[in-house]
């Protein structure tokens, strides 16, 4: 158990990503080549043990949770609506926006009819929906969601709220806050018991990052 | 090979083996759908009218014919089970290895299957970890605090992730006290050997009820300690169902292996519902998860071919192939050129002699 074992890294591709990068290299876990991948697919630095890879942000969870990567950054948007089987170590409070009900502004909710909800999140709908005991179908979209009410195919949407512009353009208002997200620190559950000293490591690293930032 | 190995560990230690019938009468698992791990259950009628399933879990049947005459129950199971798995959107044949131990279970039960759990893993791979808690540990803490029943599920689901910051929130949200707020912290921080985490949390101020489960998993490495050495970690995030268990429950990990191959605990709850005496302790191996550590690709299908276009050589070819598969080579004859499959050597049998 002396010899340093090599933890996989699954990075979210995008804006988040490259800070999470940023914040990881600031840990001691440097990779450069890493920001300028070119075509290659993964990137090792074995002295400082890490290997990094890009996947689709939705999918570090799952690269996660099968143990293809020991570790990932993934936002809370995502490990809410797919509730994968892994430690939740950190929230990083970058990526921060909110989860929200939004709607014309003119928005009444007429309790007496099913509530048509267009949406990206299905379940995290679902959930927040059942909690009130409000009667919903959901209308599940892949993109565009703002669309959905202005063209009459749902009431409402359930969506993530950055600074509230895109919905303001398209005469939207967010209308209720469901719950805060920022971007998760995960880790494969298997790889904690067999990493444990290297992931903890870097977790407390990036703990101590994440508390000279506030 | 697992399997066999497995069934002679649990022999070995004085438990029996025990068959089920693939069907029980669906009443059966509608009567106690809240301590099923998977609550659809696939059903068809019976001959005779009556609704049965494919059974989607064994423990319930093992407890269901366990006689009240012997104060301890000690059996072990090969079964199937039909669930759908939790990534799945159907039905599957789970094949489940499982050992239950029913009726008077004192310390010295709870230790054996303890350490019987971690002796299978320990045969299915050679580095692993078996991680133990105690669910007694963290209701105690909920308890004092005044956390109702029906909440507590909350609060284990935020320490199976191990969730630092939702935990805070969550106890700000139940306005609990700095005590047990940092009490909690602590579980979700601590993490290793048994006796490492037990002097810890000796330096914690823990309620009665924590303390006294304490005790019990101090008692317990004392037993375990003497069945020899074993990889016990204890770690609070073990807490899948507390529907279902109480008191001790445990997670058995394979390094390779994405997710826990081994799991179980004290489940007396369920006993005393089925109106049985005493309690159980008990685990199950998942076997389809352990499929990926034995898919070692071979370099071929078969060592060797014998290619034969001639009947007249046929004799020649059988013994020369029965002398081959004596040797520990797998042969497969064929009358004409192999397609579609591969092999390490070919040879023809041409006029009564092998030729390459």
């Amino acid at each position: 158990m002396t010899e340093k074992k090599m933890i996989n890294v699954a990075l979210p591709k995008g804006r988040l990503g490259e800070i999470v990068y940023g914040m990881m290299e600031q840990a001691g876990y440097e990779c450069p080549e890493v920001l300028n991948p070119k075509r290659k697919l993964t990137f090792e630095n074995e002295e400082r043990g890490v290997r990094y890879f890009w996947v689709k942000p939705s999918d570090v969870p799952i690269y996660v949770e099968r143990g293809a990567a020991d570790v990932g950054v993934a936002g809370k948007d995502i490990l809410l609506e797919y509730s994968p089987r892994v430690y939740e170590l950190l929230d990083l409070g970058i990526g921060k926006c909110r989860m929200c009900v939004a709607g014309p502004k003119t928005f009444r909710d007429d309790e007496s009819r099913t509530l048509k909800v267009a949406t990206k999140f299905p379940h995290i709908a679902r959930r927040y929906y059942e909690s009130k005991g409000r009667d919903i179908s959901i209308i599940k979209l892949n993109g565009s969601i703002e669309i959905a009410p202005i063209l009459g195919l749902s009431d409402v949407i359930v969506d993530i709220v950055e600074t509230g512009k895109t919905l303001k353009e398209n005469g939207l208002d967010a209308l209720e806050t469901i719950v805060p997200i920022s971007a998760r620190f995960i880790a494969n559950k298997a790889s904690f018991q067999f990493k444990h000293d290297e992931i903890s490591a870097m977790s407390q690293s990036l703990s101590e990052i994440c508390q000279t930032k506030e | 090979m697992i399997r066999s190995r497995l069934s002679r560990l649990y022999r070995s230690y004085g438990y029996l083996p025990y068959k089920v019938n693939k069907f029980e009468e669906y009443d059966l698992y509608a009567q106690y759908k809240n301590f099923l791990a998977c609550k659809q259950i696939l059903t068809f009628s019976d001959t005779d009218g009556r609704l049965m399933a494919l059974k989607p879990d064994v423990t319930l049947s093992v407890i269901k014919s366990a006689s009240d005459r012997c104060p301890v129950h000690k059996v072990f199971y090969n079964e199937n089970v039909y669930r759908v798995p939790e990534d799945g959107d159907g039905f599957s044949e789970i094949p489940q290895t499982g050992l239950e131990c029913i009726g008077e279970i004192g310390l010295y039960e709870s230790a054996e299957v303890i350490m019987l759990a971690a002796k299978s893993l320990e045969s299915i791979g050679p580095s692993y970890v078996l991680n133990l808690s105690h669910i007694g540990v963290v209701s105690g803490i909920l308890n004092q605090a005044g956390i109702r029943q029906e909440d507590q599920s909350e609060f284990f689901a935020v320490l199976g992730a191990k969730n630092g910051p939702a935990l805070t929130d969550l106890c700000r949200r139940f306005d609990m006290g700095p005590q047990a707020v940092s009490n909690l912290t602590a579980l979700t921080e601590l993490y290793g050997p048994t006796e490492d985490v037990l002097s810890r949390l000796s330096e914690l101020s823990l309620p009665e009820e924590s303390r006294r489960a304490v005790e019990e998993l101090k008692e317990l490495d004392v037993l375990l300690k003497a069945f020899g050495p074993a990889r016990i970690h204890l770690d609070f995030s073990v807490v899948d169902d507390i529907e279902y268990y109480n008191g001790i429950v445990f997670a058995g990990f394979i390094e390779g292996l994405s997710s826990s191959v081994l799991s179980g605990g004290k489940y007396d709850r369920l006993v005393s519902r089925m109106n049985r005496s005493g309690g159980a302790v008990g685990f199950a191996v998942y076997f389809n998860t352990l499929e990926s550590l034995w898919s070692t690709e071979k370099e071929y299908d078969f060592d060797i071919v014998l290619v034969c276009p001639s009947e007249s050589d046929l004799p020649f070819a059988i013994r020369e192939a029965s002398r081959c598969i004596e040797a520990g080579e797998t042969v497969r004859v064929q009358r004409s050129e192999p397609k579609g499959f591969t092999f390490r050597t070919k040879y023809y049998v041409r006029n009564g002699a092998v030729e390459s």
